[in-house]
This record gives C-alpha cells, structure tokens and sequence, in this order.
C-alpha cells in the first residue's frame, strides 16, 4: 500500500518535451484512471511511473521513496500491458509464476501461490496452456494474474482494454473493479476510453498535449469540465460548444437569448465558449429558442441523437425515441439555463465565480448532491 | 483470391529459366556426376580411359590413418568453431540490442570480418598470432613455447578455429541481432518489472524466443565448418594442413589430394564420405536439437 506523488515531472525525448512539467498525488488504495486522447503523454507518465522510462526531470515518490534512479524490479509495482506481454514459450503457470522464480521462492511454495492466484482470476485448467492456445480474454486473466502474485504496493494498467472485444471488455472492466477492491492496492489505469474512465475511477486525471487539464471524481469532471478540451472530451455524444459574447447580461445562441446569474455581471462584452450537454438539451414549441436545421439523426434504440447546423455550427441534442425528425427539417431547442457551462474563448479555461458554476445559485444547490 | 498470371506457351517460362537451369546443370549436376563417377574409377589425371574399380576408392581412404586423423579434427573444428561464433555473435548481439550509447557504431564493427575473405584473414592472423612477435611474443616470454603454431599441432588447430570464430561471430550477430529486434519490446519490459536483470532476461526470454535463429546457425555453421570454402582458405593461407598433418581437415585435404597429389579418384571417394558425415550432423540436429525449438 502506497501512495504515489508526482511532483513536476517532466519528459523530453531529444529536444521535443512530451510532458511539461505534472503534479499529481495518488491517495493510498485508490483506483486513479488517467486519460486522454492518444500521443497526450499519459502512457509515457505510467511508463515513467513503472521504470521503464527515464524522467527527464521531477520526481516520483512511491510510499514516500524517492524511486527516480530505482530499477523497475525495486518499485514495488506491477504492470498490465496492452497486448498482455506473456511470455509465449513458457505455461500460463511459468507466466504467472515468473516474478517468484526470479526472486527465488522455493518451488513448492510458488506452486501453491500460482494456483492460488489462477483460482482468483479463473484459470485453475488452463495452467499447463501456452499463451497461444488461450483466448484474449484468458490472456488477460494471465496478466492480471501475473501482476498480483506479487503482491505489488501499485499496480499499473496500460490500456489493458483496448484489445477486447466490446462485450468481454464490460465483464473484464467489472473484474478489474473487483479486484481493486480485493487487493487494495493503489492503481493507475491508463485508458482513452472514457467510459472505462468513468466507471472505473475513483479519481480521474484528464490529460492533453502532456499537460494534466483536471483531476477530480469522474461525477465532478462530467459536470464541471474545467476547460473545452475536457467538456469535449468527456460525454458521448460530445458537449456542445458554441462562440457567443456576454451582452446585457445574457448569452445568445443563435436565435435563443439566455439570461445569465446576477454573479456573472462582471462578463459583460467578454468573448465566450457556451457549453451545453446534448443530453441536457430539450426540444421547444417550434418558433421558441434556439432553431437549428436537423442534418441528419442517429438511432440508439433508447433514445437518438439529432445532429443539427445553428448558423454553420453543429448541434447535438439527444432526444427521445417518440420524436420522428427528418434531414432538412427546423427543430426548436430549449437550452436551460442551469445546465449552461461558460469558457473563456481565449484560454478554454472555465468561467467560475466564488466556485459557482455558469448556471444560477439554484440550479448548483440541486447538483451539489451528485459531487460531494 | 490472390491473382496469378499464368503462361500459355511453354517455350516462353522455359527460356526465362533456362540461364539458371543451365548454370546449375554446368556448375552443380555436371560435377556431381563426375564426383560420383570418378568414386568407383580410377581417372587418370592426364585423360585416357577411366577404369572402373568398385569400392577400392573408399578401402583405400578408409585403410588411411591419416584419413581419420582428418575426420577427428574435422568434427572437432566443425563443433568448436560454429558453436564459440554463435556464442560470441549471440553475447555481442544481446549487448548491441540494449541500445545503450554507441551501439550502432559497434553493429558496424562486429560486422565487418565477415565482409573479409577467408584467406585475407587467416593472413592477418598469421602476423597477429605469430609466435615471433606482437601479442603472442609477451606471452611466449613468460614461458617459451606457450604458444607456438607452427611447432604444436593443438596450438595450430586452435589458431584455424580461432580465425573460423573471429570471421563467423559477425556473421551469426546479424541473424542473431534481427533476430532479438523481433522480440516484442513489452515482453523484456514485463520481465523487468517481474523482477529479472539484464542478464537473466536475456536466458529466461531472449534466448528461448531466439531458438529458430540459433538452430539455423547451427546447421549453417556446422555445414560451413565442414566445407566451407573458406574453411580451407584459412587453413590454405596459414598452416597449410601442417604441422605434421595437425590441420589437414577433410575439406583441405580433399583439395590438396585433388589438385596436388593429382588423385582425383580418391578425393572423390572422400567427397562423399564428407557429404555423408554432413548428413548425419544435420540429421543429429533435426532429430535431437529441433525438437526443443519453438516456432511460432
């Protein structure tokens, strides 16, 4: 058990930096995903995280060590692969016993424990299997079961999902939720998927261009993006974003007019991003808020999506599976005020006064549940 | 469906294979025959008729003590040899393949004896190795005759091996060197972070993984220590067979008995019985070593 402080940590391969400069804490025993979309650095931060990558400069301390100049073996960490690294000439037993052979446990002992550890991650008939002759989902049991056996003070996952198949990867991410809670380990999950991001996460770390954009619950991040790249990233179907200006007090979208809180007086003539989740926009009396021409409509059984052009800007909006909408056709939407979310055009930072959100004072008391 | 492109006439394949039909049949079939001909006659070097004389070729070589001196030390270059080149190839391409500083200019480095013929090497060793002088001299003055080539035959066959190793370690690095590029860089880095150094990856992972690679070097290799042209160039351009018969390995002295004695009806005959020990050590390989290889 451990806790993992990253302190300004920085990455740079020749003269190119990949990582400007993170500070990160990761509580004891907490599940911290971190994500982002790919070339942001996350993976390099985990790596780095691991040993298995040089840090240019900063420092991680795991449990309070210093570990910048430990080899990986001396970290204390185990690490999941993307393509599971097994190590294809030897049994899944050899696989997930190879940590305690190299460190010289004795061979009856390391035969109880690798039963042990296939009994937990369900592959008690498959020890005399070669990674070859198992499946991807059984190939990830072996990692899994290849980290624990050690049991390590953190554990590293580096998009262990993402070569699954849909289905496999909602059980598999349930198991690694599972196991978290078993070993009690802190564990750093790198992903950019951000549904795995969401459900999995105690504490979400967003990250973009090597830069960490947010940290926070993932409940708090969906509802409070602290800047454009994370309201776009998180969601799906993505925030819309649209260009306005603060003018007497309220915002206009198009041809819909929305009266801001008295607190954001102080915006008055400021270029903004307005922010509005598709989930949370509703369909208007037809001439009434915002009209925007539908371009075309996804269907999710559930529901659909309506994607629509305001003034040469998409729109999104999820609408109920009643509502028949053809191409080419007008739609209303009301855009309710609480749900609004203000960014600053220039910096994509997000507008906040007294830490209260864009919207009123009572639409935040009605969230205020959801974050804490 | 993969599309191929088939030739309705039949003059027009047979005239694009005919060069390498005809270099094969000119420079293999044709002395092939010859050699197996020649087993069972006796060809008088300067032409003339041929006499068929059975199985006396072979009694003769057989009846030879020298000749079976020749098989020992043969299967002893042939096993030290390819077996010390692939080791040092094998440790040399491990080094180079951790890509610390400088490693491309040492790739190039262990490379380049193998651009060097067999020959031109065995005449460098002969001054790096000559007992007169140089490195060899400082150790001779600890204790005369440490090392003399041309006086032991022990020391001499050392030194013919020894060029074999220095010409081939380069040779087996490339394969061995593409051969660990090939090994996914994850699984070296899941090996670390189970816990395993520099050093025992390269047992637990590395080498396991590199298999197909070694098995072929070591047929390869075998087969080039046995007839390698080069094999007898190096003893053709240092010991000459000698001393005292010491270095007279099958392939140089198939050719001396050919070529200077004349008697090609009995280098033949030896021929042959190389081509049959040949076949026995691959066969040995594929029986006995191949079975612990695993290929993909």
């Amino acid at each position: 058990m451990a806790q993992i402080d990253i302190r300004a940590v920085r990455k740079s391969y020749g003269k190119t930096q990949t990582l400007h400069g993170v500070d990160l804490i990761f509580p004891t025993g907490e599940f911290v995903v971190i994500l982002g979309p790919s070339g942001c650095g996350k993976s390099t931060l985990l790596r780095m995280i691991a040993g298995l990558e040089e840090i240019t400069a900063g420092e991680i301390a795991i449990g309070g060590t210093v570990v910048n100049k430990l080899e990986p073996r001396e970290r204390g960490c185990a690490m999941v692969f993307q393509n599971y690294a097994l190590y294809p000439h030897m049994s899944v037993a050899d696989n997930i016993g190879y940590a305690l052979k190299v460190s010289g446990v004795p061979k009856a002992e390391r035969r109880r424990r690798v039963e042990e550890t296939a009994a937990i991650v369900g592959l008690t008939d498959y020890l005399d299997r070669r990674p070859a002759a198992l499946s991807g989902g059984q190939r990830q049991r072996v990692a899994m079961g290849r980290a624990m056996i050690r049991e390590p003070k953190v554990f590293l996952f580096d998009e262990p999902l993402s070569n699954l198949d849909a289905k496999l990867r909602v059980s598999m991410r349930a198991e690694i939720r599972k196991l978290h809670q078993r070993l009690n380990a802190t564990s750093v999950f790198v992903t950019h998927d951000q549904v795995e991001a969401m459900t999995l996460a105690d504490r979400l770390v967003v990250m973009n261009k090597g830069r960490v954009e947010q940290v926070g619950q993932p409940l708090d991040i969906y509802h409070r993006p602290a800047s454009t790249f994370v309201a776009a990233f998180i969601g799906s179907p993505a925030m819309n974003l649209i260009d306005s200006r603060v003018e007497g007090g309220a915002v206009r979208l198009g041809s819909a007019v929305i009266p801001l809180a008295p607190a954001f007086a102080g915006l008055e003539g400021r270029t903004v991003t307005v922010g509005i989740r598709p989930e949370q926009v509703r369909l208007a009396a037809p001439g009434t808020g915002l009209v925007a021409i539908a371009d075309f409509v996804e269907e999710l059984g559930a529901g659909r999506v309506v994607h629509a052009v305001m003034e040469g800007q998409p729109f999104a909006a999820a609408i109920g599976a009643e509502v028949r909408i053809a191409p080419g056709q007008p739609i209303a939407f009301d855009l309710p005020a609480e749900h609004l979310h203000l960014f600053d055009r220039e910096t994509g930072r997000r507008i906040e006064i007294d830490g209260e959100p864009a919207q009123s004072r009572a639409a935040a008391a009605t969230l205020a549940p959801a974050l804490s | 469906m993969e599309k191929r492109s088939v030739f309705k006439s039949t003059w027009l394949p047979i005239l694009f294979a005919a060069p390498q039909l005809l270099l094969i049949l000119l420079f293999f079939y044709w002395p092939v025959t010859a050699v197996l001909n020649w087993a069972f006659t006796l060809e008088p070097p300067f032409g003339g008729a041929a006499e068929f004389v059975g199985l006396d070729n072979f009694k003769e070589v057989f009846n030879d003590q020298l000749y079976w001196h020749s098989v020992m030390i043969s299967i002893i270059f042939a096993i030290c040899g390819p077996l010390t080149a692939i080791f040092i190839g094998l440790v040399l391409a491990l080094a180079v393949d951790r890509e610390l500083p400088g490693s491309g200019f040492f790739r190039f480095l262990y490379i380049l004896p193998f651009a060097v013929a067999g020959p031109a090497g065995g005449m460098a060793f002969r001054f790096i190795l000559s007992p007169e002088r140089g490195l060899a001299a400082m150790l001779n003055e600890i204790q005369p005759d440490l090392w003399n080539p041309a006086k032991y035959g022990s020391h001499a066959l050392a030194f013919v091996i020894i060029i074999f190793i220095w010409k081939w370690a380069g040779y087996t690095f490339i394969f061995l060197l593409a051969g660990l590029q090939s090994v996914p860089r994850s699984l070296i880095e899941a090996a670390a972070m189970d816990g395993s150094g520099p050093i025992r990856r390269a047992i637990d992972i590395q080498v396991p993984l590199l298999a197909p690679t070694l098995f072929f070097l070591l047929v390869t290799m075998m087969t080039e220590g046995f007839v390698g042209s080069d094999t007898f160039g190096m003893v053709h351009a240092t010991t000459r067979g000698g001393p005292n018969h010491a270095t007279e390995l099958m392939v140089y002295r198939i050719v001396d008995e050919a070529f200077q004695g004349l008697n090609y009806s009995g280098a033949s005959a030896q021929s042959l019985v190389l081509i049959g020990l040949i076949m026995i050590f691959t066969f040995i390989q594929f029986r006995f070593v191949e079975r612990r290889v695993h290929y993909k």
